[in-house]
């Protein structure tokens, strides 16, 4: 399964390195890195992939978690949502 | 990976309150007819927990891993009058607390279809539903009623209108929000997935999915960004916001049919509001140049954002259906309170609005002293707009029992504040008490 995760939250040192230890801990492949600041925001989305035995809501639960202990907004939905508003 | 893009979704569902308001699940209750209600509704109840199982599950399964909310889990069924079969004494009150109960068992927020379709004329059963009403919607937590009284083919049932001006006093004279869950209508639709006046109608097959999605503050967004557009530049922005907004319609409930095995049916293209702040269609309205809702030019720009919504939606979908339009409940609107509260916007100029969107006088409160027949002579009046111009109107008023202009009624959540508004004192009984008839207008004879 692909997935897109975004991450949101005031820049400081470190989110890259914490939010990619833990996907690598949860077997998640990247796919895709993007990261710039936007309106002063550090805002990174990941192209990923899922392994099949994954459990998604456990994922989700384990990156907002993560999220809140270092301070920024951690989202995580399957990729094709973005397609549908978008690609015809 | 296009970032943009993906910036853009979330940003909608993050900010702008764009989400799937409501998954309704049709379901024809046609093979749970016997000679008897107590039988019928053993089945109906049977039937319904059995093919609403995982509705919800699935919703929140779809919301979890896609990031969208799905606001509503809802079923509508077919119109409950048409379920007496050969029962001379049908037990409405019965079948009702067996929808009541389906509706918690499978945990959907609502079901409708405690409906009669009386435009042409009224049998026995019809009759006794809508008696039935004021003790079934006191009785029952969860069941929504509607009585669909006229159509451009058939004209106006004045008899049920003006038994149904009686029953919206007896309703809400029980408990006022209680009128909130009673819908009547011309021209009801067959697939409205929304509540109060969603029914799953005879034509449709046996159980379907149904999608309404709104984002009334992703269009008002979209707009603001563009303060000195054309009317040319807006259209097209509100056709492209709709665009985008729809597709997630036809996304959600394409999945959430194929999971639930079951065909998908439509997508109903509204643009509904909450109270929330910036998740309002008079804000829209407000962004498009007008001081607030009820400023002469307000029926216009209903006008333009309604049809540029459904040009936008059309295609994202590949079934259009429902009401599909811009809703304008009063109550459920902060910037519709505001002005309602402020006497700015008027009964007559609602009244006028609902002629170009998707429905009518829409959660609107008004004075308990308010006669039966002039909500009646209300009722009468929309139904004659939808009549007309061959589009769906309904009358959803709470008359509030011992309150009166200035006051107001607290609904809670998404059904918001309603500042009681002011009605022409006038007397329609005369009108009202004629019985029969107003005939379909010569514009229905197409054959």
């Amino acid at each position: 399964m692909q997935v897109i995760i975004t991450v949101i939250g005031t820049d400081k040192v470190g989110i890259v390195a914490a939010v990619t230890t833990r996907l690598a801990a949860q077997h998640i492949n990247l796919l895709d890195v993007s990261q710039t600041i936007m309106q002063g925001a550090f805002t990174m989305m990941l192209l990923a992939s899922l392994p099949d035995a994954a459990d998604f809501i456990a994922v989700k639960a384990d990156l907002q978690e993560l999220g809140d202990s270092i301070d920024v907004e951690i989202r995580i939905a399957r990729q094709e949502i973005f397609d549908a508003m978008h690609k015809l | 990976m296009e970032t943009q893009q993906i910036q853009e979704t979330i940003q909608m569902i993050r900010e702008e309150n764009l989400d799937i308001r409501t998954i309704t699940m049709g379901i024809s209750l046609l093979d749970c007819v016997t000679g008897d209600m107590a039988t019928t509704t053993e089945k109906v109840y049977a039937k319904i927990v059995r093919v609403a199982a995982d509705l919800v599950p699935v919703a929140n399964a779809i919301e979890n891993e896609y990031g969208i909310p799905i606001v509503n889990k809802r079923i509508a069924v077919t119109p409950v009058a048409m379920l007496a079969g050969a029962d001379p004494a049908p037990d409405f009150g019965l079948l009702a607390k067996a929808l009541d109960d389906a509706a918690k068992a499978v945990d959907v927020d609502l079901i409708g279809g405690f409906t009669a379709t009386v435009q042409n004329g009224c049998t026995k059963a019809d009759w006794a539903l809508m008696q039935a009403i004021p003790a079934v919607l006191a009785a029952t937590d969860r069941v929504c009623a509607s009585v669909n009284v006229g159509s451009t083919r058939s004209g106006l049932n004045m008899d049920a209108i003006k038994t149904m001006g009686e029953v919206v006093k007896q309703v809400a004279a029980i408990r006022a929000e209680n009128a909130m869950k009673l819908v009547i209508f011309a021209n009801a639709v067959e697939d409205n997935p929304f509540m109060a006046g969603a029914f799953w109608g005879v034509s449709e097959g046996d159980v379907a999915i149904n999608t309404g999605v709104s984002g009334p503050g992703v269009v008002q967004r979209a707009i603001a960004g563009k303060p000195a557009a054309s009317f040319g530049e807006i259209c097209e922005l509100i056709k492209q916001t709709a665009f985008k907004v729809s597709r997630m319609g036809q996304f959600v409930g394409k999945i959430a049919a194929s999971r639930l095995n079951v065909p998908f049916n439509i997508v109903d293209l509204s643009l509904a509001p909450t109270p929330a702040a910036g998740d309002s269609v008079a804000e829209i309205l407000e962004t498009l140049g007008l001081s607030h809702v009820g400023t002469p030019g307000t029926t216009a720009a209903l006008a333009l954002l309604n049809d540029a919504v459904k040009k936008g939606g059309i295609m994202a979908a590949e079934r259009v259906g429902g009401l599909s339009g811009a809703f304008i409940p009063v109550s459920e609107d902060a910037n519709m309170i505001r002005p309602a509260q402020a006497g700015q916007i008027t009964l007559e100029k609602l009244e006028a609005m609902t002629a170009v969107c998707s429905v009518g006088l829409d959660m609107v409160a008004v004075p308990g002293d308010t006669p039966a027949t002039t909500i009646s002579g209300m009722i009468a009046d929309e139904a004659a707009i939808g009549m007309i111009n061959n589009k769906t109107t309904a009358v959803r008023v709470i008359p509030v029992p011992g309150k009166g202009v200035g006051d107001s009624i607290e609904f809670g959540g998404l059904f918001g504040v309603a500042p009681i508004m002011p009605v022409n004192t006038g007397d329609a009984s005369v009108f009202i008490n004629r019985g029969g008839r107003i005939p379909a207008p010569i514009h229905s004879f197409k054959n």
